[in-house]
């Protein structure tokens, strides 16, 4: 997919890594990853499970420590070993995450799981959060259930719902960590609409997905992550039509066999 | 020999005025003692779960050592052995709120500990992920969705404190089963004395459980 000329992919980046290395205990997770994302750029991270591609996006907005390397988002430059609270709050701020499990707070019906950030995070007033609410939710197409609980909407719904609460905040970048993983296949497409659609408006996006036509048909860049490396990226029809790396042809070739 | 025993209503009747001038008293220690409890029982909770080992090991000390210490040595020594070392006696309603809320307080702990470990680690991922402070995830996220699955067991520890109040009887406070021994001591009708106070400790418990009963049903809607 192309950008339409509203919205080119400009030249500024919002995360900027180089060398970063992750370990869980002796376990080398992430190995020297360099990686740009610039501002409107649509970045498809695939790999094996446990190949380290959800650990490399949880890094960006501080869910996951680091341990060398460097890391800047939104020019803010994040440490190692823990970034300190202000930081991660300003660029947690500014990056939205959608998870594999939805994380909705249970607590809460759909209009309030929205409301909750604006109001907490930006003081926003209870009736722009309201308004802003209502609008995320016809926008997700599921204006009608602002008053349920999470638990009475369907997976796809749920998901759709945590996409609006990200955008409540006006992230400039989403993190999308196996957004439909976690669906029964009849629900996937209507997540993925949602998000082609973002895509097409020019939100910044890291994706991590098992999707691939979804990659093939939004992404900018598709990264073909193995054993914490990025082994492979470029342009979707390159990597998925020929890609240059053995590992990734392997890959691809087990993926997009059935 | 012949031997017949006669349930004698009337006795149990007339003893009821004067055990349910015992009942202030057990209710004033009993919910006086958990109220604290409960104060006691989350910070001692939240502070075990903390990564601060400076302040996780106290919390778990005081949650050992009255957890596994009877209540009624714990009550003897609060009334007994304390006033040896402060100098003064303590008032026996102020050692039995004591010992309720210390005791409860360090089952409360781990109630408000399993509480808030049983909720997901995505709810605070999620909140922080929005911008939140780990303070506000905490409190606006993780903990009313952990008060819920806390219900039903801080219910069981009312229940279980409200019985405890009976051993304060040794220490003299006019609670029910106090005020029945003295009842009993000038009338010889323990059967009937003592099958009132069981009615009465059963009446307490079981309005406890039906009220619990209520607000889980109503606050339980969506976890």
């Amino acid at each position: 997919m192309s950008k339409t000329p509203e919205n080119p992919i400009s030249e500024t980046p919002i995360v900027r890594m180089a060398g970063l290395n992750k370990y869980f205990g002796d376990l080398h997770v992430l190995k020297e990853v360099d990686l740009t994302v610039t501002q409107g750029e649509v970045v498809v991270i695939i790999g094996a499970s446990g190949s380290g591609k959800s650990t490399l996006i949880r890094c960006i907005n501080g869910l996951e420590p680091f341990q060398g390397g460097t890391l800047e988002v939104d020019g803010q430059p994040m440490a190692t070993n823990g970034t300190d609270q202000q930081t991660l709050f300003t660029i947690r701020k500014e990056v939205g995450m959608v998870f594999q499990q939805f994380n909705l707070f249970p607590h809460l019906t759909v209009k309030k799981n929205i409301m909750l950030a604006p109001m907490k995070v930006k003081q926003e007033p209870e009736v722009i959060a309201n308004a802003t609410a209502e609008r995320l939710l016809n926008r997700v197409g599921i204006g009608n259930q602002a008053d349920k609980y999470p638990s009475q909407l369907s997976g796809g719904q749920q998901q759709r719902v945590a996409i609006a609460r990200s955008l409540a905040m006006e992230p400039r970048l989403m993190l999308f960590d196996e957004p439909t993983s976690a669906l029964d296949p009849e629900m996937i497409g209507e997540v993925l609409d949602v998000m082609r659609e973002l895509a097409k408006e020019g939100m910044t996006m890291m994706v991590v997905t098992h999707e691939m036509g979804f990659a093939r048909e939004v992404a900018d860049r598709v990264i073909y992550i193995h054993e914490g490396k990025i082994v492979e990226e470029g342009k979707p029809a390159d990597v998925f039509d020929n890609p240059q790396n053995e590992r990734t042809q392997a890959f691809l070739s087990r993926v997009l066999a059935h | 020999m012949e031997f017949e025993f006669e349930f004698d209503w009337e006795a149990m009747f007339k003893s009821i005025p004067h055990l349910l001038e015992g009942l202030p008293y057990t209710l004033m220690i009993s919910f006086g003692g958990l109220a604290i409890g409960f104060v006691l029982g989350i910070i001692f909770g939240l502070l075990s779960i903390n990564k601060n080992r400076l302040l996780s090991w106290p919390a778990t000390a005081y949650i050992e050592i009255f957890r596994g210490t009877p209540i009624l040595v714990q009550v003897l020594f609060i009334f007994y052995g304390l006033p040896d070392i402060i100098g003064t006696s303590v008032n026996p309603l102020v050692a039995g709120i004591a010992a309720i809320a210390l005791n409860s307080g360090a089952y409360i702990s781990e109630v408000v500990r399993g509480g808030v470990q049983s909720i997901d680690r995505g709810q605070t991922e999620a909140g922080l992920s929005l911008g939140l402070s780990r303070r506000q995830t905490f409190w606006s996220i993780v903990w009313p969705q952990a008060f819920r699955r806390m219900i039903p067991p801080l219910g069981n520890q009312a229940i279980v404190s409200i019985k405890d109040t009976s051993l304060f009887s040794v220490i003299g406070v006019g609670e029910l089963v106090r005020q029945g021994q003295v009842y009993i001591a000038n009338t010889f009708t323990a059967f009937e004395v003592y099958f009132a106070i069981a009615v009465l400790y059963l009446m307490i418990t079981l309005s406890l459980s039906l009220l619990l009963r209520v607000i889980e049903r109503r606050g339980l809607v969506s976890v």
